[in-house]
């Protein structure tokens, strides 16, 4: 069936698209032959900067390592992700139910958000064992609860005029106007914010290894590498870290893609 | 012993009697939205609202729909008060917007109104499959919102304001965001739809050729304080075609319409009142 009006034709549209990715691609690709040359024309040194070729070298001879770091701190910031998703839904739902409450926490959420609350995980880490991946969970998950959070609550309140005015036009009670209208809307809005908190969840779990605990992730291996003279194995680790942070971003947009059609086409236009 | 009769005549779809809205009362930002309005619109008839921006035009659509509440006076809808005509879904609405839900299909927009009233899906579907028939969308039944043009758009959002089949439907500027040639011809659909359903429209517009087409007759407002100033019959039956947007009628109903819009407006000057 065809539509009047569709987007334009596939051709054109994956064209448009290369158009897009290429300066930003040519800009990388730029910036790392830079560095390859200025590291050999001035003889830099392998301990200060390593260049990316023995980089690259070393991200594939020791690809065990790197990967192993990587997964440790990968399911960290999944775990994180997922709880802290599904619990600043649930609250933001909850709390907007009761408009005081919500006046409440709302700002509350903002500001909490906005401060390094990172150091937090120092004061947990007491709390468990010194092998325990929990301190490092509870922060991702702090960290993502509150982006999603203030993004589901801006979804509920923030309606088209139009529907609620319909809404009331069908004599809807509020339970309806929640459930037609508000819920729909904040679900948008959630899948905005788990693609937002997704890459923030994998810094905050890196991050909070540097507090303490055990010394298997990514942080604690870029941390104690970087610091050595094996800087060219630092950087893999740095790169591994870049590569799971781009699964997280391209994995919750895809989600967001398929599971809130709409809303693409809204961000399009 | 003679009572007066409680209820207007059952051939009138609304009733508006002395009618006043005042907003922000008693503050320095005190607005007479509307003052001393009397309307009334017969069943089956075809009204349009027109007038420059603040005459009140959606203000009184709002209050036929007790989308909002009159500070005096009274709005009758289908022979009972507003209030108790919106409870029982006694008229459709169509915005300016068309107000979709995104996340919804054509047909489950247009079932919407019917979901709330407690329809059982079968019954939702049939009628909905009816109403995109009326509309000419048969097709789209399964298209979400986003990949229709603005024209379809709104036929779908008129099919889902008739979805109950009211006797009454009340239109805020409908087709204000249509472009020219889409919207003469969305203006010929409606007259058909309405035509073969029978429903009675109040509609509001600031074009006077699409309130002239449109209409039996037009209420023309004006501004500061906002109140209906006349009302212009068009008498030229309802059998209106392209060829009547040419016709010499057509032209001298527009002229009478557009002296009682400049009428209106060199009263509110003649009264020292800032009209700009």
């Amino acid at each position: 069936m065809s539509t009047p009006d569709a987007a334009p034709g596939g051709v054109a549209r994956v064209r448009r698209q290369v158009g897009l990715a290429l300066p930003p691609v040519a800009l990388g690709v730029a910036f790392v032959a830079a560095w390859q040359a200025w590291v050999t024309v001035r003889d830099i040194q392998p301990f200060v900067i390593p260049a990316p070729s023995k980089i690259w070298q070393s991200f594939t001879s020791d690809f065990g390592l790197v990967r192993a770091a990587s997964v440790v701190t990968g399911t960290n910031a999944l775990i994180g992700l997922l709880i802290g998703s599904l619990l600043g839904f649930a609250v933001a739902v909850v709390t907007n139910r009761f408009a005081l409450v919500s006046e409440v926490v709302n700002p509350l959420a903002v500001t909490v958000a906005a401060i390094p609350a990172v150091v937090i995980v120092g004061v947990l880490n007491n709390m468990y064992a010194l092998d325990s991946q929990v301190a490092r969970r509870i922060m991702t998950t702090i960290a993502v609860f509150f982006v999603v959070f203030v993004q589901v609550s801006k979804g509920l309140r923030q309606n088209n005029p139009t529907h609620l005015e319909l809404m009331r036009s069908y004599a809807a009670s509020p339970r309806q106007v929640l459930t037609k209208v508000r819920l729909p809307n904040a679900l948008s809005y959630f899948f905005t914010g788990v693609r937002t908190a997704a890459p923030l969840a994998l810094i905050i779990s890196l991050v909070s290894e540097y507090f303490g605990g055990p010394q298997n992730g990514l942080g604690t291996k870029i941390a104690s590498t970087l610091s050595g003279s094996n800087k060219a194995l630092g950087f893999a680790y740095v790169l591994g870290g870049s590569i799971v942070g781009l699964l997280f971003y391209l994995g919750s947009s895809l989600l967001e893609y398929v599971a809130v059609p709409w809303q693409r086409r809204r961000e399009s236009r | 012993m003679t009572k007066k009769p409680a209820s207007p005549p059952a051939d009138d779809a609304v009733v508006v009697r002395d009618l006043l809205k005042v907003f922000n009362r008693g503050k320095p930002n005190q607005v007479d939205a509307l003052v001393d309005v009397q309307l009334t619109v017969r069943r089956g008839e075809f009204v349009s609202l027109i007038g420059p921006s603040g005459c009140g035009k959606s203000t009184l659509l709002r209050l036929i729909a007790d989308l909002i509440q009159p500070t005096q006076g009274s709005v009758i809808v289908n022979g009972k008060p507003a209030h108790q005509a919106r409870l029982d879904q006694d008229y459709g609405m169509a915005f300016q917007q068309s107000g979709l839900f995104e996340w919804r299909t054509v047909a489950r927009n247009i079932e919407l109104p019917l979901e709330l009233k407690g329809w059982d899906k079968t019954r939702r579907r049939a009628r909905s499959r009816e109403m995109l028939e009326l509309v000419k969308l048969p097709d789209f039944a399964g298209h979400m919102p986003w990949q229709l043009s603005g024209g379809m758009q709104q036929r779908v959002a008129i099919a889902r304001a008739l979805a109950a089949h009211p006797p009454l439907l009340l239109m805020d500027e409908p087709f204000g965001a249509l472009d020219e040639m889409t919207r003469e011809h969305m203006q010929a659909e409606l007259l058909r739809i309405c035509s073969e359903t029978g429903t009675t429209v109040v509609f509001v517009t600031h074009s006077i050729p699409e309130a002239v087409y449109l209409a039996d007759r037009v209420v023309v407002m004006s501004p500061r304080p906002g109140r209906i100033t006349r009302i212009v019959e068009v008498g030229m039956g309802r059998d209106r075609t392209e060829l009547t947007r040419e016709a010499t009628d057509f032209f001298d109903r527009v002229t009478d319409v557009r002296e009682a819009l400049r009428g209106a407006e060199l009263g509110a000057q003649a009264r020292g009142i800032e009209d700009r």
